[in-house]
């Protein structure tokens, strides 16, 4: 696999994709550089799932162009595997292998992907299960631990691949609200130790603490992005001030009962100033 | 009198009681038990047929099954995946294969195997003799099952499980191999016991490929016996020959469900 350190971790041109003659991504032009979190927000449908997904190529492009670590995901001959190796993915559904326990679920791939023998396998696993503070639970199968556990243990396995580059796809929206702190606590602390990180989510409070640039995305576009105080706290474009109010204050647009027609004059509400993750 | 709820429930299930026990014991005390047991219970009988049931032909009825299974099983799983490929002819002649065998009652099939491939290829020799075509024969048409079965767990599994294993690294195959078909085949653990219990019984068919003392299973000795001792016993006994093995059978299957229930 030929890396090149100097070029972006992520670099993304003109992407297009369709489902059939629905148009999900119209143009996107993005980078994700070395060592920087991006957190990606948007109403449902706005295409960033799609856009994460295209990443790791999970989903073909319709058109454009995409690189990872300098390699060209889009490139037909591209030997996908190999460049997977480098390319964390954490699903909404944690997607851990039921049949096996915790500790094979972060071992099986080290095994057959990248060769290891057992006992380097499990050290491995075992001190990334310690990194996510699983560390007693390497012997339960994933039905026996609670959503936020299950999500934890599908990043410790993405982390035994030691990836370059981590995607997040909405980690937390499976989970009980109680449960979502630990998750976010794990991702804060990668984003510290540097990994370069792509995350999508509705979690605004980790947005804007964590994130190094924020990027809005609405009807298959990026609308505006940039340092997570002047997209969450002073967006420049009226889709994304409307989001926001949505979300940051639902119940205030549910009582007008029409929410998409006045839009307020007001700048977005500012975010709750209690954190209720502990960030 | 007005009954209350307990009391009419109470009143109605005592009564269903009643007639279930009048059945029985009409049909028990109607019965001819000299001449039934004189026809299917002659200990005499019974005690010649051993211990060749068990030692010839409880062991080839067990084997046949084995090997029709163990057969079925590996072209049935190939199948499986032939019909989700992406490649369109793999689909095809995997779909042909399904129809075709599926309509074809298992009888004709060992025919075909046990006497076509002879005259077909008069240079060679199925491997393993009598078993091999058995197993050959039997396992055709149990693969176009178990295809079917193996392709409806596969789907079963979530298509997330294979996108995790490829995000990892992991090799369409590879995934494949260790992530889903163990997940599938943990799904289809009880239509793939039907068909094992399927197989038991059709490894009576061997009699078309002319079994011998030594290849003889368990319904054509109970059938050599009827006419020799011109009695029913033997099939009585072969009937229960049949039963030794599918009931623990369904005891062991039982407890590998249980195992597996917390790994799900």
């Amino acid at each position: 696999m030929t890396t090149a350190p100097s070029r972006p971790a992520v670099e993304i041109r003109d992407l297009h994709k369709s489902f059939g003659p629905l148009k999900v991504l119209k143009g996107i032009d993005f980078e994700v550089g070395q060592g920087e979190v991006v957190c990606v927000i948007g109403p449902s449908g706005s295409g960033k799932s799609t856009l994460l997904r295209c990443v790791d190529l999970l989903e073909e492009p319709t058109a454009g162009k995409i690189w990872v670590n300098g390699v060209e995901m889009t490139d037909p001959d591209v030997e996908i595997d190999a460049v997977r190796r480098g390319i964390g993915m954490v699903f909404q559904s944690f997607n851990l292998f039921p049949h096996l326990t915790v500790l094979n679920n972060l071992t099986i791939a080290q095994r057959r992907v990248l060769r290891r023998g057992r006992a380097e396998a499990e050290r491995v696993a075992r001190a990334n299960l310690e990194r996510v503070g699983l560390t007693d639970k390497a012997d339960a199968f994933p039905a026996q631990l609670s959503g936020g556990q299950q999500q934890r243990a599908a990043i410790a396995r993405s982390l035994s691949m030691e990836p370059k580059l981590m995607l997040f796809d909405e980690p937390t929206s499976a989970l009980d609200p109680e449960l979502v702190g630990d998750v976010l606590t794990v991702m804060r602390k990668l984003a510290e130790d540097g990994m370069t990180m792509m995350v999508v989510t509705h979690e605004m409070a980790f947005a804007r603490d964590v994130a190094d640039r924020v990027v809005f995305m609405d009807g298959g576009v990026v609308v505006e992005q940039g340092p997570p105080q002047e997209v969450l706290g002073a967006p420049k474009h009226e889709r994304t001030r409307a989001f926001l109010s949505r979300v940051l204050d639902p119940t205030h647009v549910a009582q007008l009962g029409q929410p998409d027609q006045s839009p307020s004059p007001s700048p977005a509400p500012s975010l709750p100033t209690d954190d209720r993750h502990n960030l | 009198m007005k009954l209350r709820r307990r009391q009419r429930e109470r009143l109605s299930l005592g009564l269903q009681y009643l007639v279930f026990i009048a059945i029985i014991a009409t049909v028990l005390v109607a019965a001819d038990w000299d001449r039934l047991a004189d026809a299917f219970f002659r200990v005499d009988i019974i005690k010649s047929m051993f211990p060749t049931i068990i030692t010839v032909a409880l062991r080839n009825t067990i084997l046949y099954t084995l090997g029709a299974f163990a057969f079925g099983l590996v072209f049935g799983t190939i199948l499986a995946l032939m019909r989700l490929s992406r490649v369109a002819p793999y689909r095809w002649v995997a779909t042909a294969y399904i129809e075709l065998f599926r309509g074809l009652p298992a009888l004709l099939v060992l025919f075909l195997v046990g006497y076509g491939i002879p005259i077909a290829f008069p240079e060679r020799e199925i491997p393993g003799g009598v078993f091999g075509s058995i197993a050959i024969g039997l396992g055709l048409t149990a693969a176009a099952y178990m295809a079917e079965t193996i392709r409806a767990g596969i789907q079963a599994v979530p298509k997330g499980q294979m996108e995790a294993a490829r995000t990892l690294g992991m090799s369409h195959f590879t995934a494949m191999r260790t992530i889903v078909i163990p997940q599938a085949f943990r799904i289809v653990i009880p239509p793939l016991t039907n068909e094992l219990i399927l197989l038991t019984k059709d490894s009576s068919l061997a009699y078309v490929l002319g079994v011998t003392a030594q290849t003889i299973e368990i319904t054509k000795f109970g059938r050599d016996m009827l006419n020799d001792r011109v009695n029913a016993t033997p099939l009585l006994v072969a009937g229960l020959a049949y039963l030794v093995i599918t009931l623990p059978l369904s005891q062991v299957v039982r407890r590998l469900e249980l195992r597996y229930a917390k790994a799900r």
